[in-house]
């Protein structure tokens, strides 16, 4: 199939970027969008000129690295599909596919389609893990879990941290990523220990590093490629409160 | 936002009952001693500027979020408007995106309506206030000043419909954000708040804009 790409190119944090178009007949509807990207790259090597940066890594859809806008949308037009899964059927003979990377101050352009999304991993370090009892080996059934809390917690826990709830959200907002982090662990008894205080510790953070608050749009529910839902949101907005009032007390105290 | 939101909509439902007595009774006098008892019961009195501060809370509050995030979005997608792109918008309401500005558009009308009738009422008054209520006493005559405004001023009922209109757009993102926002909601209730959200919007753009319709209308049958 024949297509014309326009991709944002740009050399490093500091250059100003551009759109450059390109066109590319090597490209079949058999492809997935990073395939697509691939053959667009070797095309632009044979041709002497630098192939386009972009992240990828298992191209199955569950390392959250192919962060990419296409076509204005988080991963491309299909639902809960990241841009390595996105099938080329998705587009038809002679499209126009435009390709930028995530926009947001706190994932600044490092190259081409490769943004810096390290604040996603300083959002984690403030309070996404749990402390593990060491010593002996528990016994079998020492925490038990509901199937329906298992579920709920695993559903937060598909989040892959592609950062699409970022790149979709007016506000720049974090808002869903914390809420999965968060839903994930204070729904299971592994997690009670930073109960009380990872919700302020993380939701803090996030606005330390400039993401914006969140407004309840729901675009960024609506472009995740693993659906995760609004409801965390709400029960991070729970964990926060409670919180905050454990962080009052504290301070009487 | 969210507990100062909920707020006002416990005013907006106190206002929208008061008002309605001006379509149950066409002679005015449910209406008077309404706008009466508001005016004189000390409870309200109480109320009413926990009710001002309350407004003002939830504006400037509004307004440092609203600047803050902007202010969070500074690199937009460039792509979009260049190459005419849908962007990723889609997964979202018009009213959620737009809510500062229908908030502006409510604040404007608010304030063309507080001078019409809240500022006549409290501190200028107005000959049409003077007028015999059959009621007898001090009580003024509320029911006359309002329903002359939109009768002499058709354009008044335009405003006022044009404000209702945007208050119920703001209630219809607002209602179930609000509840979000305290954390009372989930996969279940997400539905329910929504489905409460629109029945309260739609009562309130209706009611509010039902009124000055009424008044017009029954006074050119």
């Amino acid at each position: 199939m024949d297509l014309t790409i326009k991709v944002w190119r740009q050399n490093n944090p500091h250059d100003q970027g551009r759109f450059e178009t390109y066109q590319l007949s090597a490209a079949s509807q058999d492809m997935t969008f990073l395939e697509m990207l691939d053959a667009l790259n070797e095309q632009l090597i044979h041709e002497d000129k630098d192939p386009i940066a972009f992240e990828h890594d298992c191209r199955e859809g569950i390392c959250g690295s192919c962060a990419m806008m296409i076509n204005g949308r988080p991963h491309g037009p299909e639902q809960e599909v990241t841009s390595c899964q996105l099938n080329m059927k998705a587009f038809k003979e002679n499209d126009v596919i435009v390709v930028e990377p995530w926009r947001a101050q706190s994932f600044p352009v490092i190259k081409d389609l490769v943004v810096d999304r390290s604040a996603f991993e300083k959002i984690m370090e403030a309070g996404g893990f749990v402390d593990v009892d060491v010593s002996a080996v528990p016994d079998a059934n020492t925490y038990p879990v509901g199937k329906d809390i298992a579920e709920e917690s695993f559903d937060a826990a598909e989040c892959i941290g592609c950062g699409a709830c970022v790149a979709a959200c007016k506000n720049s907002s974090a808002m869903l990523f914390v809420a999965a982090k968060v839903s994930q662990y204070a729904l299971l008894p592994q997690g009670k220990k930073e109960g009380l205080t990872r919700a302020w510790n993380m939701v803090s953070k996030m606005d330390e590093l400039g993401f914006g608050s969140c407004t309840n749009t729901g675009s960024c529910e609506a472009e995740c490629p693993k659906g995760i839902s609004l409801a965390h949101i709400a029960r991070l907005n729970r964990e926060f409160l409670k919180a905050g009032f454990h962080n009052l007390a504290a301070e009487k105290r | 936002m969210s507990i100062t939101g909920l707020f006002l909509i416990l005013f907006l439902i106190v206002h929208l009952t008061v008002n309605s007595m001006i379509v149950f009774d066409d002679t005015g006098v449910l209406f008077n001693q309404a706008a009466h008892f508001m005016a004189t019961d000390p409870i309200i009195g109480i109320i009413e500027p926990v009710l001002a501060i309350g407004l003002i809370a939830h504006f400037v509050f509004a307004s440092i979020i609203t600047y803050q995030n902007q202010a969070k979005r500074t690199i937009t997608y460039s792509g979009l408007k260049r190459y005419k792109q849908k962007d990723s918008s889609v997964g979202s309401t018009w009213t959620s995106r737009n809510m500062y500005i229908l908030g502006a558009v409510i604040l404007i009308f608010l304030v063309i309506h507080l001078i019409n009738f809240f500022w006549k009422m409290k501190v200028s008054g107005d000959p049409l206030l003077e007028e015999a209520t059959g009621l007898g006493g001090d009580i003024e005559n509320a029911y006359a000043l309002v329903t002359t405004k939109f009768i002499e001023w058709k354009w008044l009922v335009a405003i006022y419909v044009v404000g209702a209109i945007a208050l119920g757009l703001h209630l219809h993102h607002g209602v179930w954000s609000a509840f979000q926002t305290l954390g009372w909601s989930n996969r279940k209730w997400r539905t329910i708040w929504n489905v409460i959200g629109i029945i309260i919007s739609v009562i309130f753009a209706g009611g509010f804009a039902f009124i000055p319709l009424y008044i017009m209308i029954q006074s050119m049958v």
